[in-house]
């Protein structure tokens, strides 16, 4: 993740206090959106960016793990054709995990 | 009538040394934690010069094999490269460090870059035998500096130095002792994006026989900014490139839009040609410096060769209508205006299927998709995923949710009208521009029609606006379009007609009296 969206979600807990924090992640490789999801929970794992060492344990998922909550028209619109060309399950499973593992909130 | 596209080259820039120094991951880390793992383990996964012209997907980037090819190379590619292979291309050529020094040297105008006299003579004689470079003047080689001179100015740090392994062969110095527009580092950076803009245009004079004294105007479209603190990006790129090789009829400018500039630089220059303002631009971009190793420290990791040690440039000559040359129909031009919307989708359709609508070209009649051609075994490892390959699925799941195609077929549509990733991830090289070349040829020999050149790119990262931008084009194979304007006779031919028309009438009228 980089630093500068680190330091956003730093500022943004710090400011409404981490149980009123939901990350919704939109990285396109499985790998990549679990160590996004592994930043804002565990700390930044490259121990480069502001979250490096801070346990923030926020509630975090990927958009694809939202389709239920998002209205079908907008979702469409916006995330259909990417949901057509991502490997859909290992993103979920992966951002998933991460969650289970460091989150506190919204398990 | 449509402008063609008459020439393309390609150029690769070994630069391993530039990359410990100038590369922005490497400087970061420097700065940082001097004495990081990764610093330490980095020299071990540089590559030889000869591996890296083996390399599949550079030997695909000037030409010398097809990108579709490397689906038959095992993965790694990098363990499986063809040994022996030739650093001269078809559409162009990989440039040793050494060189590249030398012709650094050569496009300084301010006496800024300083080399050593030995190295001086090995390079000159290097670049004396270069085809590229055949018949260039290369006097400027021949004003030397003493080592210790060097030494001083780097150790003082005034200077960057210019380094092959331990050898310190030379330095650029900066320009100004206050201003950082002018510092030794944005000098280094902006005289090898010169450089290699330079070797670039030298290779398409050379394989496409165009002369300098013909040029009009040049259009350069690279990442970096020229200037001084009163006006940082002032430029000009463009004509200080065409000086040094001799367009002496040209003038120029600078165009730039991150990854997408190449796809702008390009309409603007057909556009500047159709409207009969130039008969001949160029286009043209050298390679960044500072993303040398910029996945490095994810390469290192999982123990693979730094294979981002390569800059890139490329050099494309847009003209008048022969009736040879593949086309540039400016009237199917796509681009993401600024109420199209940020999500994957609405960019997708407002690059590629709003133009091709405009014009009833269905998405199946586009051979070719030209993407940004990142190589995938650069951007994998470091989590960005296969770029091409993603935009490919992006276009075919498009034309799925619109119709035109069926969902069990998208596959076989990446297949058929995508190849894999080749280029080097130097933000605008990789942006459709690579295919142009070899979908040029591919015209010509009559195997495919049309293709779709497509740039993208990321202005969010300039922290000026949210947006994102893109642009596209078509090429197609000429139809013969001199016969075309005219309804089927040749322009010169009516032109003939009614010059003897009208001399039967001078002539009649004359008899009458």
């Amino acid at each position: 993740m980089d630093l500068e969206n680190q330091r956003r979600v730093k500022e943004l807990t710090e400011k409404y206090g981490a149980e009123n924090i939901v990350v919704v992640l939109g990285g396109a490789e499985a790998e990549a959106a679990g160590l996004a999801a592994e930043t804002v929970t565990a700390g930044d794992p490259t121990f480069a960016g502001p979250l490096a060492g801070v346990q923030l344990g926020l509630a975090v998922y990927h958009i694809f793990e939202l389709k239920e909550q998002v209205d079908a028209e907008i979702y469409e619109e916006q995330i259909s054709m990417m949901e057509m060309v991502l490997d859909v399950p290992a993103i979920n499973a992966e951002v998933g995990n991460m969650r289970d593992s460091h989150s506190k909130y919204g398990k | 009538m449509f402008p063609v596209i008459k020439g393309a080259a390609y150029a690769l820039f070994h630069t391993p040394n530039i990359l410990l120094d100038h590369g922005t991951t490497q400087t970061v880390e420097r700065a940082k934690n001097p004495n990081s793992d990764y610093l330490k383990a980095l020299p071990e996964h540089l590559r030889s010069f000869a591996d890296c012209v083996d390399y599949a997907p550079n030997q695909a980037y000037i030409g010398n094999i097809l990108p579709k090819s490397l689906e038959q190379v095992a993965k790694p590619w990098y363990e499986n490269s063809r040994k022996g292979a030739n650093r001269f291309g078809t559409r162009g050529e990989i440039m040793p460090e050494d060189e590249f020094y030398g012709v650094m040297k050569l496009v300084d105008s301010f006496d800024l870059v300083l080399i050593e006299e030995k190295f001086a003579i090995e390079v000159k004689e290097l670049l004396a035998k270069h085809p590229a470079f055949a018949g260039a003047n290369l006097s400027k080689l021949d004003k030397t500096s003493d080592e210790a001179t060097i030494a001083r100015q780097v150790e003082a740090h005034v200077a960057e130095p210019l380094r092959l392994g331990n050898r310190l062969v030379g330095c650029v110095r900066q320009a100004h002792d206050s201003d950082e527009s002018l510092s030794a580092h944005i000098i280094f950076e902006n005289i090898s994006a010169m450089a290699s803009a330079v070797v670039s245009v030298r290779n398409l004079f050379l394989k496409a026989g165009l002369d300098p004294r013909a040029v009009d105007y040049i259009i350069e479209c690279s990442e970096e900014a020229c200037g001084d603190m009163n006006q940082r990006g002032g430029g000009n790129f463009a004509k200080a490139i065409g000086e040094v090789v001799g367009c002496v009829n040209a003038t120029g400018s600078d165009t730039r839009g991150f990854c997408a500039a190449p796809a702008h630089a390009m309409v603007t220059a057909a556009a500047l040609v159709k409207a009969g303002v130039y008969k001949n631009v160029v286009v043209v971009a050298g390679g960044a410096t500072a993303k040398l190793g910029m996945n490095g420290k994810d390469h290192a990791k999982k123990n693979l060769p730094i294979l981002e040690d390569i800059m890139g440039g490329f050099a494309i000559w847009v003209s008048e209508n022969d009736g040879i040359n593949p086309i540039i129909r400016t009237d199917v031009v796509g681009r993401h205006t600024i109420g199209s919307g940020s999500s994957p989708q609405s960019v997708m359709q407002a690059i590629v299927t709003d133009p091709l609508d405009r014009n009833n070209i269905k998405l199946t009649e586009v051979d070719l998709f030209a993407v940004e051609m990142q190589n995938p075994e650069v951007t994998v490892p470091a989590g960005a995923g296969d770029v091409p390959l993603a935009n490919y699925k992006m276009i075919a799941a498009l034309g799925v949710k619109r119709g035109d195609i069926e969902r069990a077929d998208l596959n076989s549509f990446v297949e058929k009208h995508g190849m894999p990733g080749f280029a080097p991830t130097q933000g605008h090289v990789p942006s459709g521009v690579p295919v142009i070349g070899l979908a040029r040829e591919a015209m010509m020999k009559g195997e495919i029609k049309r293709a779709m050149i497509i740039g993208k790119g990321s202005l969010f990262l300039a922290r000026m606006t949210n947006l994102f931008d893109g642009v596209s084009f078509v090429m197609e194979a000429n139809p013969g379009t001199t016969k075309q304007a005219t309804g089927g006779i040749d322009e010169g031919e009516v032109r003939k007609l009614i010059a003897e028309a009208m001399r039967a009438l001078a002539e009649s009228l004359s008899d009458a009296k």
